[in-house]
């Protein structure tokens, strides 16, 4: 059960990997931008991964009529992620120096593991809603309205996860470094809980022997 | 697309057969017929990039041209001593000063001889030199922006020819007169030349932080033609050679008279010696009216100041500094190989080409050997320096280049080829026609210690029928030469821009790195910047509009002006606020009496317009943006000079 509990301190603290480092990155590819624009999805804020790559995104969709991208203190999320995220570490770390000593169970690791895959999916929903609005919504007045061959108003949200091809742009959505620490942390405390309830089910071997 | 791509291969590999038809008992490569193609070794395939930069001087175009090599594509032509309409340089407010002198706004030179910045006698891709010829200046242009930085104006000088190569550590760049002159200049018979008239060679100092040039010294020599120039390197850093003609000081009917003497002079000056000599307080201070124009990369604007004095130097007062080695017939190029021990004197009169040797040059000031002097200056034995010659080589040799594998390469203009031949042997290697009347020729780096050895670049004088005809006037030829082999291949014909008289190359990969690819709107200090578009707006002061412009894809702000007058002076200060890799807008105004200007994204650009017509008058955007670019325009109201309408503007009202 301790070295579970190692696990479970170590596996919320990747999390903290988060206020450094991006969570999510969307890369837009043409032609005529051989250097692609991106931005990278932080807790607190988009970034462009070019100094100038945000100013010459909203440029380009200035013309279909999409809004600009949204400043950090433009969307609730940008403040109150870092909260959660600092919270859930917190959790986390705790319950895992009660399970070192002995005052809780595996199952309260994989109890944090749980709620935090909650947030995770509430959070990727929002993301999407987000991306939803940001890419439907669009200026009644835009430049260019350009229609699908059925005649419907072409929409330009942009993949959760994978590639899709935009007009003349590749766009391509994947995690970033933030979401794979996120992800190999709560697979640390998933692996904790695992451990946790091997040696210390009935009928386990003792754990200094196991250790 | 690769259709496309094999008709193309297809045309080149006809072209190389012909060229191949006229590869007059040249000789075939000698390697693999497929492997050697001409046609693939210029290929330089859509998307890919050459390996090397050559920089042509534009000659009378007064500009420098960027070239690719192996493929002969050009990049750009950067404007350096004339105005040049497609940018506004010389002709927006912010680049007029360039282009001043003490002769005021002069828009246009005669521009020679490019030569890239260096360390340790090795290119190192900060900065290129180039002269003007005609009004005697000196530019200096970044390799970062590819843009003119910095103009010097060098005075008592005159075919400011002898000009612009630069020291192995860059310490100096240096200018000679081609046309001695008085000096200073005054009112005096012609026929006094002889011993009256002087040859100053100018050495300018360049700041090693940012470039910035100022003459530190002016020696003035007697009055001879100081033809061509270059540096010692290696163990002769610390001389400079000149190559000298109308040693006879004749001052009419030159082609005759300045072509009597059997040998003229290689001068070799002794930089260091003189440089230690100014520094200890040596030297004369002459009044003189020289400009010095600077374009601040912060500002995007250029200032000229009026210098006021120069300090000379007489040869004779600082002893060992100056000697003269006599070279046959009227000798043109000056060049010191790779090594720095040999000197070459191409006579253009002669058939034979002189080589001078830096050891025994030495050797024979140290044993005090002189043949006589000329105006107190020694004159070596030509026996004594000599090194060797270059027997019956061709007709007319005019520059040599170096390989750096211990092998040169002349042009002979008279008989129209490239010369291959052994450093310290002597021996004719392999020799190659030119089409036609070769001047200059060009190896990257082939003037430094490291030469890149793979191409010579020929740049001809005539090119008749090498090309479609374009009526009398053409543009000129250049030929591209693989040097890689013991024998030469002439690869590539391709015309070149104005008239280069030389050029200088390196890897692409000492600059791709550093260029630039927009200007930083945050770092834009112009005086009438517009950082933001709640910024943009209109001021009278009298009879002067200042609109504050700015641009983005795809509109001005503001493109509504009223409110102008007739007699009005309107300046428009247009600020690109894009700040992506190449997206320049451009700006005109229909009736203004200016070029366009084009302005880089993160830049301010200015031009005047005094409108003389009551009317309404568009302007718009040249430079073709994005998809909107045509609906990139406004309108300026101008009323009766008496109106009493305000000044408004707007966008989207």
């Amino acid at each position: 059960m301790k070295k579970a509990s190692v696990l479970m301190i170590l596996g919320p603290l990747l999390l903290l990997g988060l206020y450094v480092f991006p969570l999510w990155n969307i890369m837009l590819g043409a032609p005529q931008y051989p250097d692609p624009l991106g931005m990278n999805i932080h807790i607190d804020g988009i970034r462009g991964v070019g100094e100038f790559d945000i100013q010459n995104i909203d440029g380009l969709n200035h013309y279909i009529g999409m809004r600009t991208l949204p400043k950090d203190d433009e969307m609730w999320e940008f403040s109150t992620f870092p909260l959660i995220i600092g919270a859930m570490v917190a959790l986390g770390v705790l319950i895992g120096l009660l399970g070192y000593f002995g005052k809780v169970n595996y199952k309260w690791f994989l109890g944090w593991f749980i709620l935090m895959s909650v947030l995770g999916v509430l959070g990727m929903y929002d993301f999407n809603a987000w991306m939803v609005d940001y890419g439907t919504n669009l200026d009644p007045n835009a430049i260019m309205k350009l229609t699908h061959p059925d005649g419907t108003p072409m929409t330009y949200k942009p993949p959760l996860l994978g590639h899709v091809k935009m007009l003349n742009f590749d766009v391509t959505s994947l995690p970033a470094t933030g979401a794979w620490m996120m992800f190999a942390g709560m697979t640390l405390t998933l692996v904790a809980a695992w451990l946790g309830w091997k040696t210390t089910r009935p009928g386990a071997a003792p754990e200094a022997v196991v250790a | 697309m690769k259709r496309f791509q094999l008709t193309i291969a297809t045309a080149l590999s006809g072209f190389a057969l012909l060229l191949t038809g006229c590869n007059q008992g040249g000789g075939t490569a000698s390697n693999g017929a497929l492997a050697s193609s001409a046609a693939e070794k210029v290929y330089v395939a859509p998307g890919e990039q050459d390996e090397f930069y050559a920089f042509l001087s534009g000659g009378y175009s007064g500009n420098l041209t960027v070239y690719g090599l192996p493929s002969g594509r050009m990049f750009k032509e950067i404007p350096v001593f004339s105005q040049f309409p497609t940018s506004g340089y010389g002709y927006s407010e912010e680049t007029v000063p360039m282009l001043n002198t003490s002769h005021g706004f002069v828009p246009w030179d005669d521009a020679h001889h490019p030569d890239i910045s260096q360390t340790n006698g090795e290119l190192d891709g900060r900065w290129i030199f180039i002269n003007g010829n005609n009004t005697p200046r000196i530019a200096r242009i970044s390799l970062s922006t590819f843009e003119t930085e910095e103009i010097i104006e060098v005075p008592n000088s005159a075919g400011n020819h002898s000009s612009s190569f630069i020291t192995e550590n860059t310490e100096y760049v240096v200018a000679g007169t081609r046309f001695s002159v008085p000096v200073p200049q005054r009112d005096m018979p012609i026929n006094e030349y002889k011993g009256n008239f002087k040859g100053a060679l100018t050495f300018i100092s360049v700041a090693p932080e940012h470039g910035h040039m100022d003459i530190k010294f002016q020696l003035l020599m007697p009055g001879f033609n100081y033809d061509l120039s270059h540096p010692g390197r290696g163990k002769s850093h610390g001389w400079f050679f000149f190559t000298t003609y109308n040693t006879e000081e004749a001052n009419s009917l030159m082609e005759v008279n300045s072509s009597q003497n059997d040998k003229d002079f290689i001068a070799a000056v002794n930089w260091k010696k003189i440089e230690e000599y100014v520094n200890n307080g040596g030297g004369t201070k002459m009044p003189a009216n020289y400009a010095h124009n600077l374009y601040d990369e912060g500002t995007h604007m250029a200032t000229s100041t009026m210098k006021k004095e120069v300090l000379t130097v007489d040869p004779t007062k600082v002893p060992g500094a100056v000697f003269f080695l006599p070279t046959p017939k009227s000798p043109h190029g000056c060049d010191v190989d790779p090594s720095g021990e040999y000197i070459i004197g191409n006579g253009k009169l002669s058939a034979d080409l002189t080589v001078h040797s830096f050891d025994k040059m030495i050797a024979a000031i140290e044993g005090q050997k002189f043949d006589g002097e000329a105006y107190g200056i020694p004159i070596l034995k030509f026996e004594d320096v000599l090194a060797g010659t270059v027997q019956s080589s061709g007709l007319g040799p005019l520059h040599t280049e170096f390989d750096g594998q211990g092998n040169a390469y002349t042009t002979f203009f008279i008989s129209s080829e490239v010369v291959k031949w052994k450093l310290g042997t002597w021996e004719v290697v392999d020799r190659k026609p030119t089409f036609y009347s070769v001047g200059h020729l060009m190896i990257p780096g082939g003037n430094s210690r490291k030469p890149f050895g793979k191409y010579v670049v020929a740049m001809n004088k005539i090119t008749k029928d090498r090309y479609l005809p374009t009526g009398p006037e053409m543009e000129h030829s250049a030929q591209l030469y693989d040097i890689s082999g013991e024998k030469m291949e002439l690869l590539y014909d391709f015309p070149t821009h104005g008239e280069p008289h030389y050029a200088a190359g390196c890897p692409a990969s000492l600059l791709t790195a550093n260029s630039k690819k927009f200007y930083k709107l945050a770092e834009n200090n112009h005086p009438y910047v517009t950082k933001s578009v709640a910024d943009a707006r209109v001021e009278r002061k009298g009879n002067e509009v200042h609109i504050y412009m700015a641009t983005i894809r795809s509109h001005f702000t503001p493109d509504n002006i009223e409110g102008v007058k007739v007699g009005d002076k309107v300046f428009f200060h247009v600020t690109n606020h894009e700040q992506d890799f190449d997206v320049p807008h451009g700006f005109a105004q229909l009736g203004a009496n200016t070029s366009e200007i084009l302005i880089m994204p993160g830049q301010t650009k200015t031009i005047v317009w005094e409108p003389k017509q009551v009317g309404v008058w568009p302007f718009y955007c040249t430079d073709f943006c994005s998809a909107l670019h045509q609906e990139m325009q406004g309108y300026v109201r101008v009323s009766p000079a008496n109106s009493n309408i305000e000044l408004s503007w707007s966008l989207g009202e």
